[in-house]
């Protein structure tokens, strides 16, 4: 009975693990095919393809995090002279594991988007030793600088500097503010976060209704706007730290009758440029959507040509162009060049 | 003299029979709630009529938002107490089975295309296969725990891990939204009725419990093979079957949550959809005083609990607790619940009331 027992655990250990790695599987499994596809195309081809490992956050985490992995794919083909390998976590010792893998693989240049700041010194200096090149692209992590050729990020402080001087020149009388934050201590929040407090703190018209952290989530970020709205507080200021999070507030203003868009009772601002959002703004149901921009593909690719041709790469944190969109005056053309 | 004493005995034995009994627990604890609103803000309790953007008629306040929440969290727990009784373990998945119920209907809906100007397909025939596949993942945690013998929290850890992915999947990791006004009905307003349309969907699941409990012997065998399941397999029963039933009934029930969580905001976010859900619906189990380790239940006491927890996450938000916060509160009802319950609480705060008794009696 014991035995049995014993191995009915044993068994059920075995199928556990093989499930959760079948759960990470499912999202890497468009990148092994794709790895397929290019080992084969770079076979036929010739061996001059450069051989580049790149380790993302799962695709699935975001919208954002889609587009960037999207990107990341159709500029690192072999048509474009790359052979590209993918890995995917949102776990750091993962991600240092995949990293591991590729530098015993040999790959002349490593892309790293980590899903945390600290551990990768070893790691760094083995790639270093190896004579591979790494280039950051949206995170930054805690490692001197020597390490990585180029950083090549979004400047969440910036974006919020942006859309909270938006705001500030819309002119109100009083801006009384619902502030729904993102998860707490992430960059986006700190950087969006950042810029309205300080205007708070700074201007007298300005005031924070509430400000909670709906961590990313649209029926949390509703539920908050409800609890605002039945507490019977005015507000005119919707700042939601993402689109799902305005989405949600909008969904709450809806069932509670209160206008919001241009022209409207409530002005309702959003980040990250998801397409959807950026229709509402083509519909002056929002105000203000603020870009976090994906594409750095295109950016890296310059790196390495550069890098290839012998040039050197003169500026170690390269800051993306980050935009802000006004409903008042955004296109369809705008919504199909910059929606996610 | 004595006739008076008898009296107040009386008296004590009753209000003793009261606190015995199990729907106590959520009483209590929904009186205490609402008491404390009422001591700090009165207008916690107001209840206005308005008009929405589309101008159908809607109740609001912080009551209604309870009424609204707690629908889908009740409906969870009709499932989860079954679950609870029958295998003496919860299932923690639903959170992730509600985001592949929700990814379900919404491809079922949309057909090929991610962003449809109409809907493919009746919202009916998009219900009916979520409650399909949702039965199905149902009845694959149920035959791992009812067949294979695993821990029913290690069995649905598997689903609680790969849940997301699949919902993800489903879609082809795209964003479905539909436009149609008719399908924010099931999350919102029956247009012209002002009371949310999830305290209705709840009613009829409660409805139907009711009346499977009543004229079934589904409560009956799920208790005898909760208390013993050896006993229960002599007498006849086949407790793996009904351990394997209590997870499908449950699948249906999260079917149904995974509709109003996707009418809500007409769309779905995997990673975030239902988040923590789980942790609420085995709590509105644990408030309603059910034993987490199996054997009897309480139906009313369960779904009861599940608008006490709503009513404490409104209260919690009404007073601009951080909301990430708030399961630490929530945790911290878990574990007072989960200790009161342990034979070893019970025996103290038996020997308590025996000394206060005692004590009365030399008072007297």
């Amino acid at each position: 009975m014991k035995k049995k027992l014993l191995a009915l655990m044993l068994s059920a250990v075995m199928v556990f693990g093989l499930t959760a790695c079948g759960g990470g599987a499912a999202s890497e499994d468009a990148g092994s095919a794709d790895t397929a596809a290019t080992d084969e195309g770079g076979a036929a081809a010739s061996g001059d393809l450069i051989k580049v490992g790149i380790i993302n956050n799962d695709p699935n985490e975001s919208g954002y995090r889609t587009a960037n992995d999207k990107d990341m794919k159709e500029m690192f083909t072999a048509e474009n002279g790359y052979e590209a390998s993918f890995a995917y976590s949102l776990k750091n010792d993962e991600q240092i594991t995949a990293a591991q893998k590729f530098i015993t693989d040999g790959v002349d240049y490593l892309l790293l988007s980590a899903a945390d700041t600290a551990g990768w010194d070893t790691v760094l200096k083995d790639a270093q030793d190896a004579g591979i090149r790494v280039i950051l692209f949206d995170r930054t992590i805690d490692a001197p600088d020597s390490l990585y050729e180029a950083s090549i990020v979004s400047d969440m402080a910036q974006e919020g500097k942006t859309a909270v001087d938006w705001l500030a020149s819309q002119g109100l009388d009083e801006y009384k503010v619902i502030h729904i934050q993102g998860v707490m201590g992430s960059a986006a929040q700190q950087g969006r976060s950042g810029a309205l407090d300080e205007k708070v703190a700074a201007e007298s018209n300005w005031s924070i209704v509430t400000q909670q952290t709906a961590e990313w989530n649209a029926e949390k970020a509703q539920q908050i706007v409800q609890s605002v709205i039945d507490s019977g507080e005015s507000f005119n200021v919707i700042y939601a730290e993402n689109d799902d999070m305005a989405k949600g507030a909008v969904a709450a203003l809806d069932k509670a009758n209160i206008s919001h868009g241009v022209g409207k009772d409530v002005i309702v601002m959003g980040f990250d440029c998801n397409k959807w959002a950026l229709e509402e703004l083509l519909a002056q149901n929002w105000n203000y959507d603020g870009q976090c921009n994906p594409f750095q593909a295109s950016y890296i690719d310059e790196i390495i040509k550069t890098i290839e041709s012998g040039g050197s790469v003169s500026e170690k944190t390269i800051i993306m162009d980050e935009k802000g969109f006004d409903a008042t005056t955004i296109t369809q053309e705008d919504v199909d060049n910059y929606g996610i | 003299m004595s006739q008076a004493k008898q009296t107040a005995n009386k008296g004590s034995f009753s209000l003793s029979k009261i606190v015995r009994n199990q729907i106590f627990i959520p009483i209590a604890a929904l009186l205490l709630l609402a008491l404390f609103n009422l001591i700090i803000d009165p207008t916690f309790f107001k209840v206005t009529l308005g008009y929405n953007s589309a101008g159908d008629p809607v109740l609001s306040g912080y009551l209604m938002t309870i009424l609204d929440y707690g629908s889908e969290l009740a409906i969870l727990a009709l499932g989860m107490t079954l679950v609870t009784a029958a295998s003496g373990g919860q299932d923690i998945s639903v959170g992730a089975a509600i985001a592949i119920a929700g990814s379900v209907i919404l491809r079922v809906l949309c057909g090929t295309n991610s962003r449809p100007e109409e809907m493919q397909a009746p919202v009916i025939v998009a219900f009916l296969i979520a409650c399909v596949v949702s039965m199905l993942f149902g009845a694959f945690n149920g035959a791992l725990v009812a067949f294979f013998k695993i821990q029913p929290m290690v069995a649905t850890l598997i689903l609680f891990t790969a849940g997301r992915s699949i919902a993800a999947w489903i879609n082809n990791n795209e964003l479905p939204i539909i436009s149609d006004p008719s399908f924010a009905v099931y999350g919102g307003f029956i247009p012209g009725v002002p009371i949310p349309t999830p305290f209705f969907i709840a009613m009829i699941c409660v409805l139907v419990t009711a009346l499977a409990l009543k004229f079934t012997n589904l409560g009956l065998y799920t208790q005898a093979v909760g208390i013993n399941e050896s006993s229960s397999k002599l007498n006849g029963l086949n407790p793996a079957f009904i351990k394997f039933l209590s997870f499908v009934l449950l699948g249906l029930c999260v079917a149904v949550a995974g509709l109003i969580k996707v009418s809500r905001l007409s769309s779905i976010n995997y990673s975030v959809i239902a988040k923590d859900i789980e942790m609420d619906a085995i709590l509105a189990v644990a408030l309603g005083g059910n034993s987490l380790s199996g054997g009897k239940f309480n139906m009313t006491a369960s779904i009861l609990g599940a608008y006490v927890i709503q009513f404490l996450t409104t209260t919690l938000y009404k007073f601009n607790v951080q909301s990430d916060a708030l399961p630490a509160y929530k945790a911290v009802v878990v574990i007072i619940l989960v200790v009161m319950s342990t034979p070893k609480a019970r025996e103290i705060l038996q020997s308590i009331g025996q000394k206060l008794k005692r004590t009365e009696r030399t008072v007297a």
